[in-house]
């Protein structure tokens, strides 16, 4: 499907002799996506269901948001989330992004230009931190709230990193695949194994 | 983490920000009492930062998603504004009559003035994402019906789309028109209640009877249609549950010309008249760079002369084939989303009648018995029918890996939902980007300066659903 052939073209990271022609085929369409790689090299571009996505360092999480707000006119930031993977037992492997157990997913749209983009970041789970997007979007500051309180993951430089759906003397980050009551599954005799 | 390290002292008018640091030193042990607790795992303490600020914001007592001074927060793209002498902390909510829900908002006050605001959320919080990742494509709409319960038809169109987007289903021509008309209907209804509320939260009682009897009117309707006037499960991955039913047309066209009626007596009561003027014009006012900044979508984004509508924008369904507009005011006010609530009504009334006109024939889901059940006629007498309908109801259908975000506009601004699929019956993650939990951001924005009774209308204003916002 879609992901297979997004697969097969994505270009090689850190490869700047290839860099050119390998995104030369599917970059035209998507400037933005294009512009980023142009900027941040370690950026690698995938197409998921006809929206482009940006797989971005941990370290350049911050650095690009600025850039798609200053220069390339992206208004919003719609949504910040976070996804764990610690179960999945099928994934989607993009070439030169290393997968870990967290990613977090930030959408942003861009008004003027009428487009979309997802910005994507893997954290691993020894480490669960990431630069916040607060100072740049002031609107993720809740959503960024949010993700740390159901996932644990720490975002430097937000102004008010506290729990905001749970209580606050919970203990654990709910949605988490190995908290409860996830961690604890249903089981019915013969069952193989949960989910 | 544990209390018993907590200090008792630490109510919400206490924590000024000397308080804070006071307690922050004063109390180092806290977080090994903690992590020396019987039970803790671990790994979950490691998790904990050594830092001792961020220790002491998740080690506070009850009520302690609290207000605390920081100077560089950038909300409005200002610092909080310096209180220089007396300030009180007040708590409004969560049960508060005008806080629609469990809404708690913090106000900083000097006297009658509001210095700032801050929403405390999550009385509602239960856990619907995570259930969302226990039901299959199935049962999910079920689930996310519930989120935000005065439009629950976007909440199933945006799941649906989000799971069709991943199983690459075209759907058919009536079943993207059946699913549009039903949007207009919910919208119709959802800013109906706002009508309702809005009059009651203001002092226009009479509104709140006025609103609640077109709004029950359009729920008839939707009760004809789906079987349920609320939470009605009805868009479904692949398309609908049903066909619409018999007569449905002349029924749509009489609750069309009530509510049109309704409308017209609400804009005669109300927006002439100067009581009502005087209370809303230039309360909680907001910029469009302020909304963009803030993340906030829908009326409010319009009532700021940003025209903005995502059925227009990046139209879905079939809106690119329908005749409306799209409302938008210049003043970023409480009136100005009073007035534009009241038009989209109009608006919406407008595509459900082009509805009923070029309603299209043909099916209302797509015809593949591994995603949507064969008719019921079928079951009696092919086994493979009995066979497929057993296996969706029991396992679901299998999506194949894959991630999307798909966004459509509710009542309250863009609803999207984000999905991850890992090959089997379940999302992997299904989260829904809510509009109000957004929108209650623009609260600080709005409520800067203002009266304490503007609270209540500026709360209103955004109308705010928290079985969305929570989730």
């Amino acid at each position: 499907m879609a992901d297979d052939q997004a697969r097969e073209t994505d270009p090689e990271p850190g490869d700047p002799a290839a860099g050119p022609e390998v995104d030369a085929p599917e970059v035209p369409g998507d400037p933005v996506a294009a512009a980023v790689l142009e900027r941040f090299p370690a950026v690698v571009y995938r197409e998921s269901h006809g929206q482009p996505v940006v797989y971005v360092p941990r370290a350049a999480w911050r650095a690009v948001g600025a850039f798609l707000r200053e220069e390339q006119q992206f208004t919003m930031l719609l949504d910040v989330c976070a996804v764990d993977h610690l179960l999945a037992p099928e994934r989607v492997r993009v070439d030169g992004v290393a997968p870990e157990r967290f990613e977090v997913v930030a959408n942003l749209l861009s008004h003027p230009r009428n487009r979309r983009l997802r910005m994507i970041c893997e954290i691993p789970a020894g480490d669960p931190s990431l630069d916040s997007l607060a100072p740049v979007f002031a609107g993720a500051v809740a959503p960024e709230r949010e993700t740390y309180d159901l996932f644990g993951i720490e975002f430097n430089g937000h102004p008010d990193l506290t729990r905001i759906l749970m209580p606050d003397d919970w203990v654990g980050f709910p949605l988490r695949k190995d908290d409860a009551p996830g961690a604890v599954p249903v089981r019915f005799k013969g069952d193989p194994a949960p989910r | 983490m544990t209390d018993d390290t907590t200090p008792d002292d630490l109510t919400p008018d206490d924590l000024t920000p000397d308080d804070v640091t006071a307690d922050a030193t004063g109390d180092p042990a806290g977080l090994a009492g903690a992590g020396d607790a019987p039970g803790v795992p671990a790994e979950d303490v490691e998790l904990l930062p050594d830092d001792e600020e961020l220790r002491l914001l998740r080690q506070t007592d009850e009520g302690a998603q609290e207000m605390r001074r920081v100077e560089d927060l950038v909300i409005t793209g200002g610092v909080w504004p310096e209180g220089g002498g007396e300030t009180t902390i007040m708590n409004m909510g969560p049960q508060h009559p005008s806080t629609h829900g469990v809404l708690r908002l913090m106000l900083e006050m000097q006297a009658e003035r509001i210095l700032r605001v801050k929403p405390v959320i999550g009385y509602l919080h239960t856990g619907m994402e995570k259930t969302g990742e226990e039901l299959t494509y199935v049962n999910g709409c079920t689930n996310v019906t519930r989120m935000d319960y005065a439009s629950p038809l976007a909440n199933e169109l945006v799941y649906s789309m989000a799971a069709e987007r991943l199983l690459g289903l075209e759907l058919p021509v009536r079943a993207q028109w059946i699913r549009m008309y039903l949007q207009e209907l919910n919208r119709m209804a959802s800013h109906l209640l706002f009508q309702a509320t809005n009059g009651m939260d203001i002092g226009a009682v009479s509104m709140m009877l006025y609103g609640w009897r077109e709004r029950e009117e359009v729920l008839r309707l939707l009760e004809l249609i789906t079987g349920l006037r609320m939470n009605h499960n009805f868009i479904r991955v692949g398309g609908t549950a049903a066909d619409l039913p018999d007569g449905w047309e002349e029924q749509t066209l009489e609750v069309c010309d009530l509510v049109e009626r309704g409308v017209r007596d609400y804009d005669e009561l109300l927006t002439e008249q100067p009581i009502w003027v005087e209370r809303l014009q230039g309360v909680g006012t907001i910029t469009t760079e302020q909304c963009l900044d803030l993340s906030i979508t829908g009326p409010i984004l319009r009532s700021t002369g940003f025209a903005w509508d995502l059925r227009k924008a990046q139209p879905y369904l079939a809106y690119d084939d329908v005749d409306f507009d799209v409302v938008y005011t210049e003043n970023g006010d409480c009136f100005d989303r009073y007035r534009i609530r009241l038009a989209e009504i109009l608006e919406s009334v407008k595509i459900v009648r082009q509805c009923v006109e070029r309603m299209p024939p043909g099916d209302y889901r797509v015809p593949d018995l591994k995603v949507t059940p064969p008719p019921r006629a079928r079951i009696d007498e092919s086994m493979e029918a009995l066979i497929h309908h057993f296996k969706l109801f029991t396992e679901g259908f299998k999506v194949p890996a894959g991630e999307t975000y798909v966004a459509v506009e509710s009542p309250r601004g863009e609803i999207g939902c984000y999905m991850v699929s890992d090959g089997t019956a379940k999302p992997a993650r299904m989260h829904i980007r809510g509009p109000s939990f957004y929108n209650l951001q623009a609260i600080d924005a709005m409520g800067r300066d203002a009266l304490v009774a503007d609270a209540v209308a500026i709360v209103s204003s955004i109308d705010p659903i928290m079985g969305e916002v929570d989730r």
